[in-house]
């Protein structure tokens, strides 16, 4: 088939079955854009800003399990989206961005909307491609899918200069992606396998800490299988909520720098740690010195780098979660008596009684974490939880009942304000059967408000609950802790009308103050299924506690904090 | 932690972009290298890597790692038991003595490969410290410009 590069990006498109794509067309781009509007196959959702276009497309990856795909043009189309790509190579999120480039004669010369974007985006892409040469569109496009959902999944840029996507060649999608550089190891090695249950077997204290590489391998039901059986308890990562249902009891809590008391002490007591998925973030481990300082670690990833790169594996295991769990888990049947570790959750059961994640009901303004946990108890399972990022995001983490993988989206590696309310977008498009909930922070959601004009116009309702304590809030916390309370450019008494704001997109506004607005605009919000926007005034002063500060150790946190 | 010198040698697809990918694990690293080579492994669609730098045992096996993962790297040979050259070329003023450069050269597998009207040019190849004994040695002959090549490694 002799068809123009523009025409190519569509068809490989069609044959990976995309269904939508998030975008925001400019000049270089244009030939795609036109091939766009002839086509039906596929949906495409204008974002308002590039950036917006990259978290939507991550939402809805991480929501679907499928390849998010992001289209913009040169220049500043293309550094706009650059946050979103960090984001999702943070994140080890599927994505496949195409982004037009000034024609080939004009590369190098600083021409209109210029930028050498692959090279801007070689450290925060699992790989990208320039593409010289209509004729090698198939392949590189082929190759994007492939290595964006294989493997370690990342984002995979792909920069087309406009004379390529208007040049024609052969398409020809039929050819199996074969790159003799990339071969991941997805089956685990039998010995090692084999080790660590022994190690488990004969472990007193194990302790499964679960990372987000278990929902991205699809491996939820097989962990639940496995903890089940064999009765080891569990913490999860922050990238890992929902992969155990929060009623399992089991399942202690999150762990790291806002993760529960238990969980942190389970993990300072455990002599083996059961590592899924994990990659051992600052933000877990806190000093690396006195992480699971009595244990020995087994490290189960498919990126080998991750293993061993901040804390030293005793049986590190190469491969893919669902797959190495396939084959623990007859073995475990055999070899693991269950009962071995009732004394261990004894003392787990201690530490949940000793501090639970907790907060007291004071002053007259609604406490942040009963927001949470009221949008837990009236929507559950029905809806998805994506937040920005700050105290909001940590609130939720620890108080959201999350029952099933997936149903959690929000940006842990890169922390970026403003991938809230767009990946809710991506979010809804995945699953419209369910609510879509972003809950952000005051700051945060001014940081892509634009965006309720995508929601509106595709029709795709975001539900935006603000937590607004006019703070910045989670740097306001280190201020008042660690900076002698000089809050520097933190108080964001200045604010929009947000209810205004919201109507003036099309979407509706709430304004809640007590705990029967908050009851009444939620329900009013999913029944009339619009975009909508409920700014709920919170208690300015509350703390995301327990804490361990920054390069503490994980056993010594702080539990309240006393203003001096 | 003991910083030690280290060879790394790459083996990768001929492509455009592959050096920048390596040498920006380096450089957002803020670790140094110390040379650097690259040509095309004759008769396939390789190229031949090497790098020499500093650093201690668990930089280098995080950027052995990291260099396995980049998408065009076939494989990286960093323990392997590597014989090691490096070449440089002197240009010397031709007022030196020509004979006692050439048995300096000599000594180094070397020799005058170079002579114009007012200089000369003498090149060796050597083991990299030999190398540098060698550039020490040629001090006295007042050197005008040096340039080395880099390491080359190959496993034994």
């Amino acid at each position: 088939m002799q068809i123009s590069g523009a025409q190519m990006v569509i068809e490989a498109l069609i044959a990976e079955e995309v269904e939508v794509i998030f975008g925001y067309p400019g000049g270089a781009i244009m030939n795609v854009y036109d091939e766009i509007y002839k086509q039906s196959s596929f949906q495409h959702v204008l974002t308002r800003h590039e950036q917006a276009a990259v978290h939507a497309a991550e939402g809805y990856a991480k929501a679907s399990g499928k390849v998010g795909v992001a289209m913009i043009t040169s220049g500043p189309g293309f550094t706009n989206a650059i946050t979103g790509i960090a984001d999702a190579y943070m994140d080890s999120i599927p994505l496949v961005v195409i982004s037009g480039q000034v024609p080939m004669s004009l590369i190098g010369t600083d021409a209109f909307q210029e930028i050498d974007a692959v090279g801007i985006s070689r450290p925060c892409t699992k790989h990208n491609y320039l593409v010289t040469d209509a004729a090698d569109l198939p392949r590189v496009l082929k190759e994007a899918f492939y290595l964006a959902r294989t493997g370690r999944p990342g984002p995979i840029h792909v920069d087309i200069p406009k004379d390529v996507t208007a040049q024609i060649a052969t398409f020809d999608y039929s050819k199996d992606v074969d790159i003799e550089t990339y071969k991941p190891t997805v089956k685990g090695n039998a010995r090692q396998i084999k080790k660590a249950i022994e190690a488990i077997a004969s472990a007193k204290r194990p302790l499964l800490y679960l990372g987000g590489g278990i929902i991205n391998a699809n491996a939820a039901d097989l962990v639940r299988q496995f903890s089940t059986m064999t009765q080891i308890p569990a913490v999860e990562t922050f990238m890992a909520r929902g992969t155990l249902h929060h009623a399992d009891p089991l399942l202690i809590s999150m762990l790291g720098m806002h993760g529960s008391y238990a969980a942190n002490m389970a993990m300072s007591e455990t002599d083996l740690v059961i590592g899924l998925g994990v990659r051992f973030d600052d933000r877990v481990t806190g000093k690396l010195s006195e992480f699971a300082k009595h244990a020995q670690i087994i490290h189960v990833d498919i990126d080998p780098a991750s293993i061993s790169k901040l804390v030293n594996a005793h049986f590190p295991i190469v491969g893919d979660v669902k797959n190495i769990l396939e084959a623990m888990i007859p073995l475990a049947k055999e070899q693991i008596d269950p009962s071995r570790y009732e004394p261990w959750h004894n003392t787990i059961a201690n530490f949940n009684k000793l501090h639970p994640l907790s907060y007291t009901e004071e002053g007259d303004r609604l406490k942040p974490q009963w927001v949470v946990q009221r949008i837990g108890e009236l929507l559950g399972d029905d809806a998805n939880i994506s937040t920005d990022v700050g105290q909001h995001q940590m609130w939720t983490a620890q108080f959201y009942p999350f029952s099933r993988p997936r149903q959690w989206i929000s940006s842990g590696g890169l922390g970026t304000m403003g991938f809230g309310f767009p990946a809710a977008i991506g979010v809804k498009r995945a699953d419209l059967g369910r609510v879509s909930i972003n809950i952000t922070g005051d700051g945060s959601i001014l940081m892509n408000i634009q965006e309720l004009m995508t929601a509106v116009e595709f029709d795709l309702p975001v539900i935006n609950v603000i937590l607004n304590n006019n703070f910045l809030g989670m740097v306001r916390q280190w201020q008042t802790m660690f900076y002698d309370k000089r809050h520097s450019q933190t108080d964001l008494s200045i604010q929009p009308d947000f209810i205004k704001l919201a109507e003036s997109f099309g979407g509706i506004g709430y304004r809640v103050s007590t705990k029967e607005e908050f009851d009444f605009a939620l329900k009013d919000a999913v029944e009339k299924n619009v975009v909508a926007i409920i700014d709920v005034a919170v208690n300015r002063f509350e703390n995301v506690l327990p804490m361990v500060p920054a390069g503490g150790s994980l056993f010594n946190m702080m539990l309240e904090y006393k203003e001096k | 932690m003991e910083e030690a010198r280290r060879v790394i040698s790459v083996i990768v697809l001929n492509e455009a972009s592959v050096l920048s990918r390596i040498s920006g694990l380096f450089s957002g690293r803020g670790y140094n290298i110390d040379s650097l080579t690259v040509a095309p492994i004759p008769d396939s669609k390789y190229s031949r890597v090497t790098i020499v730098t500093a650093g201690s045992v668990r930089v280098i096996e995080q950027i052995t790692k990291q260099l396995h993962k980049l998408i065009p790297v076939l494989k990286v040979y960093e323990h392997a038991d590597l014989v090691e050259k490096e070449m440089a070329m002197v240009k010397i003023p031709l007022s030196e003595s020509i004979s006692d450069i050439e048995a300096l050269a000599h000594a180094y597998n070397g020799r005058i490969v170079n002579v114009s009207h007012d200089t000369l040019i003498v090149m060796v190849a050597d083991e990299p410290h030999r190398v540098g004994h060698f550039l020490e040695a040629i001090k006295r002959f007042h050197p005008k410009e040096i340039v080395r090549s880099g390491s080359v490694a190959l496993e034994r």
